[in-house]
């Protein structure tokens, strides 16, 4: 029993190191960049380029919108299909798993050959349209996420018998999905919501084969041109992705503990 | 209903809701999802006048292309294996007891922060923590003489790119096995012990067979996560360590190979590797579903 | 000395002692039962016979050998658990047999004995199945034939059957009964379920809070029950706290009324508080003939449960239950006429005297 539990103390341990010595790491490489002395000189370079926050605003956008748009689409699609379309289930189980198959590079490769200039639909040809063509893959990309949460919040609630006794009382479908079952799903789609952000504000293959000045190209050229930078944006997404992280915990919690 | 209880109300038509709230989704998902992957799938099977052919397959086989293939192949199993031994040793430790409350909660957080944590800064992270100015390079050489790089040591490499998978495979593996382990009956292990089983011949016949279906199956979806992944490898390595997705990046960034349909068939190779993974994955969860309900 | 000697056996969690001071002898061959609610302590005590837990103090001895301190498996004992626990990966056969093959048995002997028991539960069939493709009570089935296969020397059932249906549940337990005759094997069951532990066992132990208030066969717990908490576990019972009014010839008064008992209540003095327990079916409407005891009062309700009509009659203070077998030529009482019930002086319990 002793020797168990020591066994269980060290994978803990080996655990927690190999997650917080490369955080303790990077930290402590982002304060490097005057030469002798700690210094967060590093992060007001960063914060003061003008690149840095054009991106960053057009990733934190380009976040809202996906969520926004996602959400339209899913949250209708998946309170219909549990209420009456049933048998959707395996073909939505399918497509909601498909971006988990097809790697992201593949997808946007399918998109440029798609959507190029020369095509039937050519979204590329603007940057408006090649911003849409973009939302869309970050749409797929999160998929999968945005899905699961929302899936799971619709099944805790009884939606059959909600939209019954909704229908009974004379509201339209319309007036259902906007007043009884979004926000008895609020704390699903706020999770969904921030595990999008946490996917979407860094991500690289999407945009940098559409040519988008998003912020997952500007961290990689960063890092191809500087020494010290890199660090600091490291340390900044990490708390990024912490606090997306954090605040669904909270989120989850509070709605367990509403929960009767 | 009762449509024949008012005759003076005119028959309004009725608008068909869940189809008009089914219909954007699908939309989206034939244009964006369905249509580019059988766009690129149709391609590796058409040649540059779009008959049949499977020439592309055939071109494939340089060695290059292989190469790639297989190097890709050997950071997502070695990556999806070793993230799959320790993170379901690390889940068990959790769940089974004998260690404090609050380590399984706080666990289950940080795993959720670390198996997000990948892309372009997970490499930044590693460069500073194993790079050759490092963190943990520097303090191996200072405290222990080891320097690492001269003993053959190099991040830019299949074993660098390997460790700097585990950072979101470990904790991604104890997210997806940790409801299997905790579907282990106590009882099963009193009822192996009375019938005179020991510890090792319990896990041998009862507990371990038990969670392999829910093992294999992580291991696969490990596998498939870091085979499609690029932008750790990207930033980390450039483009000096020949994996698949890197080479497709630089194929459609049109600088290699010329050959738009030999890049159809790339893709084409990826997806049929992913797409065996997953399916031994819902394979294996059907099965163990059925035993851990 | 018996196969199964408990003395002095006593458990604590930390500071909450869960079972105290216990000690019980069990024949070869009984099939005893542990009786009580909930957190008495029962399932606890089955617990340490099978080595998951440690006794805090005192000893556990099985034919003779000492007990209290060996691994679980090394004591040859089976278990049966409340939820089955069979082991998902293997199949009924891979169950059954598994005890065998971890003590090293022929391939041969493994089957012959799998077929054996498969015989003996009656489902000769079912030996490839998996676990998942059987019913509850099928399932419980197979449990039982793995922990007969290892021909232990003591049999454990942790309420077998409180997971299944109520029609199931009655078969299973005819038929682990009739098993345990068949075999010889002595038994050790537990449930919470007076019916059950009634119907099945040799001796009952009931059990409140860590202790043994009485160990006696089903019909010494029933009918003379030791303790006002045996009484009100085991059955139904009117309960009243009687005066007595002469000890020597056993007269008392229920809520102003005189009877008489038959139970020796000398030790009592007169105008004592006695606990008096009148069970519903020992009750008749109407009568008082030969020296039978009488109350009076008036019917307050009459409830039909099918096989019996339970009605309730008020008598001063106090209600009286009594249970009347349901017959169509029968006028149910009125509710508000008045009633005399009547009983024999055998049936007049006394209990609670410390």
């Amino acid at each position: 029993m002793k020797t168990d539990r020591l066994g269980h103390w060290l994978a803990i341990l080996i655990g927690t190191l190999y997650f917080l010595v490369p955080l303790a790491a990077t930290f402590e490489f982002s304060l490097r960049k005057l030469r002798g002395v700690y210094s967060f000189e590093a992060y007001r370079v960063v914060l003061a380029d003008p690149q840095f926050q054009s991106s960053f605003t057009f990733s934190v956008g380009l976040a809202v919108v996906t969520i926004v748009f996602g959400m339209a689409i899913i949250v209708p699609m998946a309170y219909f299909v549990e209420l009456r379309l049933r048998k959707l289930r395996p073909f939505v189980e399918f497509v909601t798993l498909l971006p988990l198959v097809v790697p992201a590079i593949v997808i946007v490769f399918g998109y440029l050959r798609l959507y190029n200039s020369s095509s039937l639909l050519p979204l590329t040809n603007s940057s408006l349209g090649t911003n849409f063509l973009l939302t869309c893959g970050y749409v797929t990309l999160a998929l999968p996420y945005m899905y699961r949460s929302i899936e799971t919040g619709l099944r805790s609630i009884d939606v059959r018998t909600l939209t019954e006794a909704a229908e009974s009382l004379g509201a339209s479908s319309g007036t259902i999905i906007w007043r009884i079952i979004l926000p008895n799903i609020r704390s699903a789609m706020l999770s969904g919501a921030f595990l999008t952000f946490a996917i979407v504000i860094g991500e690289f293959t999407f945009a940098s084969l559409l040519n988008r000045p998003a912020f997952g190209p500007y961290l990689q050229l960063i890092g191809a041109n500087r020494a010290y930078e890199p660090a600091a944006l490291a340390v900044m997404a990490f708390m990024i992705t912490w606090a997306c992280m954090g605040i669904i915990q909270v989120i989850s919690r509070n709605a367990a503990a509403a929960r009767p | 209903m009762a449509s024949n209880a008012s005759p003076a109300s005119l028959p309004r038509p009725r608008v068909p809701w869940a189809v008009v709230g089914v219909t954007p989704f699908m939309a989206f998902a034939v244009l964006f999802l369905i249509l580019p992957t059988l766009f690129l799938v149709v391609g590796a099977f058409q040649d540059n006048e779009g008959g049949f052919t499977l020439s592309n397959l055939g071109k494939l086989w340089t060695p290059t292309i292989l190469s790639s293939y297989w190097i890709s192949i050997k950071v997502s199993v070695a990556s999806a294996v070793i993230g799959a031994a320790i993170g379901a040793f690390i889940a068990y430790a959790a769940v089974s007891g004998g260690l404090p409350r609050w380590i399984r909660p706080t666990i289950m957080t940080f795993s959720g922060v670390a198996s997000q944590f990948a892309g372009v800064p997970l490499a930044f992270a590693f460069l500073a923590t194993l790079g050759r100015q490092g963190l943990v390079t520097i303090f191996l050489s200072s405290v222990f003489g080891l320097n690492i790089y001269a003993q053959g040591f190099n991040l830019l490499s299949f074993w660098g790119l390997t460790l700097t998978y585990l950072y979101f495979q470990i904790p991604l593996m104890v997210l997806i096995v940790t409801p299997a382990i905790e579907g282990l009956k106590k009882e099963w292990r009193e009822a192996a012990t009375i019938l005179g089983a020991s510890t090792w011949q319990y896990w041998r016949h009862i507990a371990g067979p038990v969670l392999l279906p829910s093992f294999l199956g992580a291991a696969l979806l490990l596998f498939a996560n870091a085979f499609g992944a690029i932008a750790t490898a990207y930033a980390l390595t450039g483009s000096s360590l020949n994996i698949v997705t890197i080479l497709l990046y630089a194929q459609i960034r049109g600088d290699v190979l010329h050959d738009q349909n030999l890049g159809y068939a790339i893709a084409f190779g990826m997806i049929v590797i992913t797409g065996l993974s997953n399916l031994c994955y819902i394979l294996l969860r059907v099965r163990s579903e059925r035993w851990l309900k | 000395m018996s196969f199964i000697e408990i003395s002095h056996l006593k458990k604590s969690f930390g500071p909450n002692t869960v079972v105290h001071d216990f000690n019980l002898s069990i024949e070869k061959g009984e099939f005893i039962s542990f009786l009580g609610p909930s957190g008495c302590g029962k399932t606890t005590i089955l617990r340490m016979i099978a080595g998951f837990e440690t006794a805090s103090s005192g000893s556990i001895r099985v034919g003779g050998a000492e007990m209290t301190h060996l691994p679980p498996a090394k004591r040859n004992v089976g278990m049966v658990f409340q939820a089955y626990a069979l082991f998902p990966n293997l199949t009924v056969a891979g169950n059954i047999g598994f005890g065998l093959k971890i003590a090293g048995k022929d391939r041969s002997e493994i089957d012959a004995r799998v077929a054996e028991m498969l015989e003996l539960i009656k489902l000769p069939d079912l030996g490839d199945r998996y676990p998942y493709q059987l019913s509850g009570g099928q399932q419980q089935r197979v449990a039982l034939a793995r922990a007969l296969a290892i021909k232990p020397q003591v049999l454990l059932l942790d309420e077998p059957l409180s997971a299944l249906d109520a029609k199931i549940r009655v078969s299973l337990r005819e038929e682990i009964r009739a098993l345990q005759r068949e075999l010889g094997i002595t038994t050790v069951f537990v449930t919470h379920d007076q019916e059950e532990a009634l119907s099945i066992s040799d001796r009952i132990v009931v059990m409140n809070e860590g202790r043994a208030d009485q160990v006696g066969t089903p019909s010494e717990i029933y009918n003379n029950p030791a303790t006002r908490f045996v009484a009100s576990f085991v059955g139904t019972l009117n309960l009243f706290e009687a005066r007595v009014v002469d000890p020597a010839t056993g007269r008392v008064s229920i809520d102003g009324q005189p009877v008489v008992t038959a139970r020796d209540i000398s030790t009592y003095g007169i105008a004592d508080e006695a606990t008096v327990a009148l069970r519903p079916e020992a009750l008749t409407l109407g009568g008082g003939e030969g020296d039978r005891n009488t109350l009076t009062g008036t019917v307050e309700e009459v409830a039909f449960l099918g096989a019996v009509i339970r009605v309730r009659v008020r008598l001063r203070e106090a209600r009286v239950s009594l249970d009347i077998f349901n017959d169509p030529a029968l006028d149910l009482p009125k509710i508000g006429a008045a009633a005399t019930v009547s009983f024999k002086k055998d049936d007049l319990l006394i209990i609670d005297r410390h």
